[in-house]
């Protein structure tokens, strides 16, 4: 079976669009101490980004930023030219998708009414919410589970539905917080692949990744993070480098292009 | 480094997993539920039989025609000729306001429970355990110690405001969120509900014998001298909790998934929380204003509903209203037939059922979630 490896060509000079979401020397501290310090970048639609770096770099809070959970100490994060904090939740949840880390439910709904929960911030419209649904299940391989209880889900099936969840909302910018930490070989596959399918739709994604491997082979552009600050940004196979990741994480590695793919590989050493 | 590799045939096949067993565990934890339509109808005729029944019994027993007849006959609908005077006055002027109080208070319990148990994430929470009714008893007993009581609608008001407060305090200190888990949520409730009760205390030390008399009644969570002011009093605040609460079912069911995935799914949190924290006091308030603190109908009656219908608000909130009607009048009809012509607390009965049902959860409840 031939899979499809996606390519890294530089598809969104292409769509030259406004920038959809703008940080502009983002800073956020909590007690004195920051957390994330000074961050600028611009994102466009049609683009994958995954964000990276060690534990604690400050990619997580820098998603919750993006995502209007929390304000910016200093600096400013907007989203279609207006600042993330003075969007009302209705029109901000029908352009801006989040999948968090956490997606454990204390209360029995069904897989099916879980997903259908995405659809919340669109007027009903009982034909295409349930199109959209199933072909997220089917996406989210969670055909079969439809009836099952959400509380008796593993940690990897829960957060495929919460994958699927992000999907039927249908926004533009999509914001994924580790969607694959917890999930087998194929499902990390199959969710990455569904991603670049929603850049293929126009879709802007923020994706935070602790597999470096993932972020070279999915993603059209790297933000590197290390103690709160950016340190690189750049596509991954120039912006990952063997001397860059030793700086950022500590631990070596060696990069190396095995014969018939199409983006490199790192492995510590 | 050698490893041996199984043959094909040997290899564990993960997909498709159609053993007898997965079939099996596939079942157990997929979700059965009765029709929504179904639970109504058959909740209400066990409701409104109920309700005839307990305004049928108690020291002076009425036989079960009379009391409809005498029930049509003050609505303007039959014909009362020939009824004694005595028994239509013990069942207009005692019994049916009792009786409705019951199924408002428990109608309230039971909702303002499940509203809470989605506000915290935490199907644990009742208005009784986290503190709320305390909350709206020392409201209730202020308003009789410092205003007299004789002013009736002043009553369920105290006790609104006071389980306001309450509530919202509780909130701000016990907020769900990655860092607070069900232990945090409840010794805030142990320890607002304790402040509670010493206010109770202190406002029970300042009073005088009549009101002594009134605050002693009270306290015990009795139906006994519900009488018609009381409820017209306690009705609109019931209504406007009840009203509150089913317009946003549908917050509700988002609220579970948790407060970041509320606000991300649309939800405007801060005014939903502000909201539902309003109408659950409504609802707290209108519950204990007269008939005192009745513990654990809050946890034990969404609980089971769920369990039978879904955690969807739109059905759990109207089945919920209605379980805890019937378990209160049940339990109020109880109250006055197990040891005549003295009057068990009603408190006495849900304790009862509710506080080795809520260890239950608690030793089940997965240790994660602490």
């Amino acid at each position: 079976m031939v899979r499809e490896v996606p390519e890294s060509t530089d598809q969104t000079s292409q769509t030259p669009a406004e920038a959809v979401v703008r940080a502009h020397e983002v800073t956020f501290a909590v007690d004195g101490r920051e957390l994330v310090s000074e961050v600028s970048f611009d994102l466009h639609g049609g683009e994958v980004v995954a964000l990276v770096g060690p534990n604690g770099a400050g990619k997580s809070t820098m998603l919750s930023l993006l995502a209007g959970d929390v304000p910016p100490s200093r600096g400013s994060v907007e989203i279609a030219g207006t600042e993330v904090g003075k969007w009302k939740s209705g029109p901000l949840a029908r352009i801006r998708s989040v999948m968090l880390q956490h997606n454990s439910s204390n209360f029995a709904f069904s897989v099916d009414e879980a997903v259908q929960m995405g659809r919340l911030p669109w007027d009903v419209d009982a034909d295409r919410d349930a199109a959209l649904v199933a072909e997220a299940i089917a996406d989210g391989d969670l055909r079969g589970f439809e009836a099952r209880d959400i509380t008796t889900l593993s940690g990897g099936e829960a957060a495929r539905v919460s994958f699927a969840r992000t999907k039927v909302q249908t926004t533009p910018i999509v914001f994924l917080d580790e969607p694959t930490a917890a999930l087998d070989l194929k499902h990390q596959e199959s969710l990455l692949r569904s991603v670049r399918q929603l850049r293929g739709d126009g879709a802007a994604i923020v994706v935070v990744l602790h597999d470096l491997n993932l972020a070279l082979r999915y993603s059209d552009r790297v933000l590197v993070f290390g103690g709160g600050r950016l340190v690189a940004d750049g596509k991954p196979a120039q912006a990952l480098t063997e001397s860059l990741v030793e700086v950022v994480y500590g631990q070596s590695v060696r990069r190396v292009q095995p014969e018939g793919i199409d983006h490199p590989i790192l492995i510590p050493v | 480094m050698t490893s041996k590799v199984l043959n094909q045939s040997q290899m564990p096949v993960s997909a498709p997993a159609t053993s007898r067993a997965a079939a099996k565990a596939e079942r157990r934890h997929s979700i059965r539920r009765l029709p929504l339509l179904t639970c109504v109808v058959v909740g209400l005729a066990v409701l409104v039989l109920l309700m005839v029944v307990s305004a049928s019994v108690g020291p002076l027993r009425i036989p079960l025609g009379d009391v409809t007849r005498i029930v049509w006959t003050q609505l303007g609908l039959g014909d009362g000729s020939g009824m004694s005077q005595r028994d239509v006055s013990v069942v207009w002027q005692l019994r049916i306001p009792r009786v409705l109080m019951g199924v408002l208070v428990g109608a309230a319990l039971a909702i303002s429970g499940a509203a809470l148990q989605s506000l915290f994430n935490n199907p644990l929470a009742d208005p009784g355990i986290i503190g709320v009714s305390g909350g709206a008893s020392a409201g209730a007993v202020g308003v009789i110690v410092l205003a007299g009581g004789s002013i009736t609608w002043l009553l369920p008001l105290g006790a609104f405001l006071a389980g306001l407060a309450v509530t919202g305090l509780i909130y701000v200190l016990a907020r769900p969120g990655r860092n607070t888990g069900t232990s945090r949520m409840l010794l805030v409730g142990i320890a607002v509900g304790s402040g509670c009760q010493a206010l109770t205390g202190f406002f029970t030390f300042i009073a005088d014998d009549q009101q002594l008399q009134t605050l002693t009644f009270w306290q015990m969570g009795s139906l006994a001298k519900v009488i018609w002011p009381q409820f017209w009093a306690t009705l609109p605040v019931f209504v406007a909790g009840l009203v509150i609460v089913l317009l946003n079912a549908r917050t509700l069911d988002v609220l579970t998934l948790g407060e970041r995935e509320a606000q991300h799914l649309g939800l405007n949190v801060k005014r939903s929380r502000l909201i539902i924290i309003i109408a659950t006091a409504l609802l707290t308030g209108a519950a204990v204003a007269f008939a005192g603190a009745i513990g654990f109908v809050g946890l034990v009656v969404p609980h089971i509903v769920r369990i039978v219908i879904g955690p969807g608000h739109r059905g759990l909130l109207p089945i919920s209203a209605i379980a805890g009607a019937i378990l209160i009048v049940a339990a109020d009809c109880a109250s006055r037939v197990v040891a005549p012509p003295s009057e068990v607390p009603i408190g006495l009965f849900t304790a009862a059922v509710g506080a080795p049902f809520f260890l239950f959860l608690v030793v089940r409840m997965r240790k994660s979630s602490w």
